[in-house]
C-alpha cells in the first residue's frame, strides 16, 4: 500500500505543477484585463468623456444650491444707506441667541439708515450660529441676508465674533467713502497660524 | 548643500507660543523639521469621532464626491493609537467629555483637534447643563469649523487650514515634552520658563 501512496503523491505533485504552469501562462492576460479597466477609466477622465465625480474643491468650487445659507451680510440700499434699523428682531428670532444688536438714533448730520434708528453695534457669534436663516426671515427691511461664502474656519475663538464692520456690505458710491478706507482682503495670502 | 536653520517645536498647541525664534521652540535642527511637517500635514489620519449629525457630513467628506483622500486624510481610524487628527463631529455631552479626553490622551503625538460644527465649537443651540459649551474646555482645539452642520467643503477648508498651520511650524500637541521644554527653555519671555 505504501508504494501506491507514493505513486499518488507523485501524481498529485505533477498535477500541482501543471496547474501552476497554466496559472503562470494566464497571468499576463489577467493583468492586462485588470489594467485595461484602470486605463479605460483614466482615459475617460482625461478626455472628459466621463469626467470624475469628485469636486476638485480648493481649485474649483461646486455650485451651491440656490437656498444655501452661509455667511451673513448686512446689506445696503442703492444710495448706500444701511438697511438695518437696529430693531433687534433678528436677535429675538435667533434660536442660538448669537446675535447682539445695540441701536442708536440717527441724526441729520450723521445718518446711517433711512429710519429713526440704526445699529450702532451688530455682532454675531459665528461659532454659536446654526445658519437657520430665522434672522433673515424676521428682518423687516431685508437687511441681513445669508450668502454662500462657507470658508469660515479659523484658529481662535475670538476671531469668530463678527462685528458690524465685518458683516456690513461695502459701500458702492466712492463719493461718500474715500477709496483709502476700503480694505481688500487678500484670500491668496498665507494665513497666520 | 545649503543649510538653513529651523527649529522643531516642542510645545502643545494649547499653550501660547513663546517668542523664541521662528516657530518658537528651544530646539535647533536643520531642514528636517520642514520635511517632517510636510509628511505630517499630508497624512493626517482622522479618528472616527462622530457624535451627531456632523458625522454624516464628515462621512460625506470621505466619500467619492469630496474625497479627502486627495489630502491624505481618507484613513478614518477606529483606534486612537493610529490617528493623528481628532475631528470632534457633534455635540459633546458632559457624560461623553471624560471619554473624549481619554481617547485624546490615547492618541500618539503629534496630534491635532478640529472642532467641527457649532455644537462642538461652542455648544450651539444647546446652551444647557448637559452639553459641554465648546470642546476646547477639555482638549486643545486647533481649528474651529462653524456651521450646522458644516458642508463637506467647509470641513475640507478646515483641514486645509490645519495643514497651513502645520506648514507654519505647529507640530501639534506634544504633552510629554512639557518637562523637556522647561529644561531647555531659558527665555524670560516664555510664560512657563523655570516653572516645573
Amino acid at each position: 500500500m505504501g508504494f501506491l501512496d507514493n505513486l499518488n503523491d507523485i501524481a498529485a505533485k505533477f498535477k500541482n505543477a501543471k496547474d501552476k504552469a497554466i496559472d503562470a501562462a494566464n497571468a499576463p492576460k489577467a493583468l492586462a484585463t485588470g489594467f485595461a479597466i484602470t486605463f479605460k477609466h483614466y482615459a475617460e477622465q482625461q478626455t472628459k468623456i466621463k469626467p470624475t465625480e469628485t469636486v476638485q474643491y480648493p481649485e474649483e468650487m461646486r455650485e451651491q444650491f440656490p437656498r444655501t445659507r452661509w455667511r451673513h451680510v448686512l446689506t445696503r440700499y442703492d444710495n448706500d444707506l444701511e438697511k438695518c434699523i437696529g430693531c433687534s428682531l433678528c436677535a429675538g428670532a435667533c434660536p442660538a441667541r448669537c446675535i447682539y444688536v445695540e441701536a442708536a438714533e440717527n441724526t441729520d448730520e450723521k445718518r446711517f439708515s433711512p429710519g429713526e434708528r440704526y445699529a450702532a453695534k451688530y455682532e454675531i457669534n459665528m461659532l454659536r450660529c446654526i445658519f437657520c436663516g430665522y434672522c433673515q426671515d424676521a428682518c423687516p427691511t431685508g437687511a441681513i441676508v445669508l450668502r454662500k461664502d462657507f470658508e469660515l474656519s479659523d484658529y481662535n475663538r475670538d476671531d469668530f465674533l463678527y462685528t458690524k464692520q465685518m458683516l456690513l456690505e461695502p459701500a458702492t458710491l466712492s463719493a461718500t467713502i474715500p477709496i483709502s478706507t476700503i480694505t481688500v482682503i487678500d484670500r491668496t495670502a498665507e494665513p497666520a497660524p | 548643500m545649503a543649510r538653513s536653520v529651523t527649529e522643531i517645536s516642542l510645545h502643545d498647541s494649547a499653550t501660547p507660543t513663546p517668542t523664541f525664534g521662528p516657530g518658537g521652540s528651544p530646539f535647533v535642527l536643520a531642514q528636517m523639521d520642514e520635511l517632517v511637517n510636510w509628511a505630517r500635514r499630508n497624512s493626517l489620519w482622522p479618528l472616527t469621532f462622530g457624535l451627531a449629525c456632523c458625522a454624516i457630513e464628515m462621512m460625506a467628506a470621505g466619500g467619492s464626491r469630496f474625497d479627502i483622500a486627495r489630502f491624505g486624510s481618507e484613513v478614518f481610524r477606529a483606534s486612537p493609537r493610529q490617528a493623528d487628527l481628532m475631528i470632534v463631529a457633534g455635540r459633546v455631552s458632559t457624560k461623553m467629555a471624560p471619554v473624549l479626553r481619554q481617547i485624546y490622551d490615547q492618541m500618539p503625538n503629534p496630534k491635532w483637534v478640529i472642532a467641527m460644527g457649532a455644537c462642538a465649537s461652542s455648544g450651539g443651540v444647546y446652551n444647557n447643563y448637559a452639553i459641554v459649551q465648546g470642546v476646547d474646555q477639555i482638549v486643545p482645539v486647533d481649528v474651529y469649523v462653524p456651521g450646522c452642520p458644516p458642508s463637506p467643503d467647509a470641513l475640507i477648508y478646515g483641514i486645509l487650514k490645519l495643514q497651513d498651520k502645520i506648514r507654519n511650524g505647529n507640530s501639534g500637541a506634544t504633552i510629554e515634552f512639557k518637562e523637556l521644554r522647561n529644561i531647555f527653555t531659558r527665555s524670560e519671555s516664555h510664560p512657563t520658563a523655570g516653572a516645573k
